[in-house]
């Protein structure tokens, strides 16, 4: 009994210390630091999205009156969608670019979904894990990270030269897959793993064979987190630049793409030119096609929060 | 299935095990292991932990054979037949004899979902919604899901879970099912209806269970197996093996061995 009294005594001393307040100074000073990080890189992304909504808009909205020929302007969103590019920036629209970038996300699914989440399915679910596996899965991740450049050069050497497709859109969709084919690899591999070993026990364990186990108890469990890594690949692929231009998509492209060999200009691009003309004007055209870029990345990747939000709910 | 009464009044086997060992690379976790496993009873293993009863009893349906480096050395013969012979397929071992597992693992989908897979997997899809009915009544589990059978399985208690587990198991009708420590994560109330459960299920199929409960183990088993770990000469490793293999009424009774006297009384293990 004295003995248990003592220690609680001595326990007591070490509780007041006055070692909080020295503690909770130094934390939140930790936290202010973190929370400077954060205003500061919020505060430079709300200044680009500013400056380009308040120059974009006018560009869009009816009340612009400032083209010296101004017959045809262009003030509504929907005819800026449609309307073909133009000496005049006014009468610009970004027609061909956005098909361009339409044609682009097609083959870049219907190419990636099957070869990402195949290529997935089989390195997580079936592949011997030998030497070669685990070489092929290092080098996975390695491509992952090499600029995208590179991938302009693969595609102008491979699609448009050796395949013989020509500065297409469908060399410029291929090239895309390829630079975010490691990616999609990877994210749906993450997601094959995220299937609990309990499941492909349990469904084998039943007299399922390997591949009815893979194919109905453990793909259907990922498919949500695969079509999450899907969207964002695809999300980053249309905000690429730099491989299209190295891969040498042609820079003023006035007509809409109307077969996978067309010609073919992107969001992107379009709006590297259009800055690059002298003249004012086209500052509020440049930041009308930038608006679109940002609202296409902000709803994909609304869909991809989506998306996993729900799968989360069902578990 | 017409032949169940005259199997038990037989006392036939259902398994043969003869010489049997498991190693894990050059890890031996089990050998010399010799039983004969009876048809249409309940056959517990105990031991203490890391005798290698999950690894020996994964061997009666092959699921070893989804272990990287497990390798079987010995014979198990079902029915007369080889379990490990090349000619036979892993898939209609699994088919016939089924497994619950320690942790309830319920498929992420609907409880009448988790039912029918097995049924498609094994082109038994005539009757599907009787088939679902009848499991699930066999498993204790009917009563009180009927009314949702549409719902997520995972929103079912750990109990139910398992019981699930445990009707999606019967359902494809195998004749032996494996249990790996069923009621471990388990309240008492949930073992009692799951051994309840084994004692209507026997009269159908013969049931091997693994189990760290020795009242479990004296209560609903007709058959006892007692392993424990010898260490090798090195010391370094430890290796199981079969100590005794007898009735439970004469095993927790009058065992012949010494070690298993003491590990039934818990002054050892
Ligand atoms: N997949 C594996 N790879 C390598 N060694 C393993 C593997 N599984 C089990 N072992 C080893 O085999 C031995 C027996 O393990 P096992 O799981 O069969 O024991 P157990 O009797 O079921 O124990 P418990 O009562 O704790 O479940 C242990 O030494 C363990 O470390
Ligand atoms: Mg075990």
């Amino acid at each position: 009994m004295l003995l248990e009294s003592t220690e609680k005594n001595m326990s007591n001393e070490t509780l007041i210390t006055g070692k909080k307040a020295e503690n909770a100074i130094k934390e939140s000073l930790f936290l202010f630091t973190l929370y400077i990080c954060v205003t500061i890189a919020i505060l430079t992304l709300m200044t680009l999205i500013y400056d380009v909504l308040s120059t974009g808009t006018t560009r869009l909205t009816s009340d612009y009156e400032v083209g010296l020929i101004t017959k045809i302007q262009i003030d509504n969103p929907v005819d800026f969608l449609t309307t073909l590019d133009s000496r005049y920036p006014d009468r610009a629209g970004i027609g061909p670019a956005f098909a361009g970038t339409v044609w682009l996300m097609i083959i870049v699914v219907s190419v990636t979904f099957p070869f990402g989440t195949g290529a997935a399915i089989y390195l997580q679910e079936f592949a011997p894990k030998n030497r070669l596996t685990r070489f092929i899965e290092l080098n996975l991740t390695n491509l992952a990270g090499v600029p995208s450049v590179i991938y302009g050069l693969l595609g102008l050497a491979v699609f448009v030269r050796l395949a013989g497709f020509g500065r297409s859109v469908l060399s410029g969709g291929l090239t895309l897959t390829l630079l975010i084919l490691p990616v999609v690899i990877v994210a749906s591999r993450e997601a094959l793993k995220a299937v609990p070993d309990t499941i492909r026990q349990g469904a084998l364990a039943l007299g399922a064979t390997k591949f009815q186990a893979v194919f109905r108890q453990v793909v259907p469990s990922a498919i949500p987190g695969m079509v999450t890594g899907m969207v964002l690949g695809l999300s980053r692929a249309i905000g690429e630049t730099a491989p299209l231009i190295f891969m040498g998509a042609l820079t003023y492209v006035n007509y809409f793409p109307d077969t996978p060999l067309s010609g073919f200009t992107a969001i992107p691009i379009q709006v590297y030119n259009w800055i690059g003309y002298p003249q004012a004007e086209w500052k509020e055209t440049a930041s009308a096609g930038i608006i679109l870029l940002l609202g296409l990345l902000l709803i994909m990747n609304s869909l991809a929060i989506f998306i996993r939000n729900r799968y989360e709910k069902d578990l | 299935m017409e032949t169940k009464e005259t199997v038990q009044v037989n006392n036939e086997s259902v398994f043969n095990v003869t010489d049997l060992s498991v190693s894990y690379g050059d890890f031996v976790a089990i050998k010399n292991v010799n039983m004969d496993i009876t048809k249409n009873k309940i056959t517990a293993f105990i031991g203490p932990s890391g005798c290698g009863k999950s690894t020996l009893i994964r061997t009666f349906n092959r699921m070893n054979d989804l272990i990287l480096g497990a390798k079987v050395n010995g014979t198990i013969t079902y029915q007369g037949v080889d379990l490990y012979d090349k000619m036979v397929d892993p898939v209609q071992v699994r088919r016939r004899i089924g497994m619950v597992f320690q942790k309830p693992n319920p498929f992420p989908k609907t409880i009448k979902e988790n039912i029918t897979f097995g049924l498609k997997v094994n082109n038994m899809t005539d009757n599907i919604d009787d088939r679902v009915e009848k499991a699930l009544t066999q498993a204790a589990l009917w009563d009180e899901v009927k009314d949702d059978l549409d719902k997520n399985a995972l929103e079912l208690s750990g109990g139910q879970q398992q019981r699930l587990c445990i009707a999606r198991t019967i359902a494809v009708e195998p004749d032996t099912i494996l249990m790996d420590e069923p009621c471990s994560a388990l309240d008492p109330v949930a073992t009692k209806k799951i051994e309840d459960l084994m004692q209507e299920l026997v009269k159908e199929f013969s049931i091997l269970i693994v189990t760290h409960n020795m009242q479990q183990a004296s209560r609903s088993s007709d058959y006892c197996a007692f392993f424990t770990t010898k260490t090798s000469d090195d010391g370094k490793r430890r290796t199981g093996e079969l100590v005794e293999f007898n009735e439970t009424s004469v095993m927790f009774t009058t065992p012949d061995k010494e070690l298993t006297e003491q590990y039934i009384s818990g002054r050892f293990g």
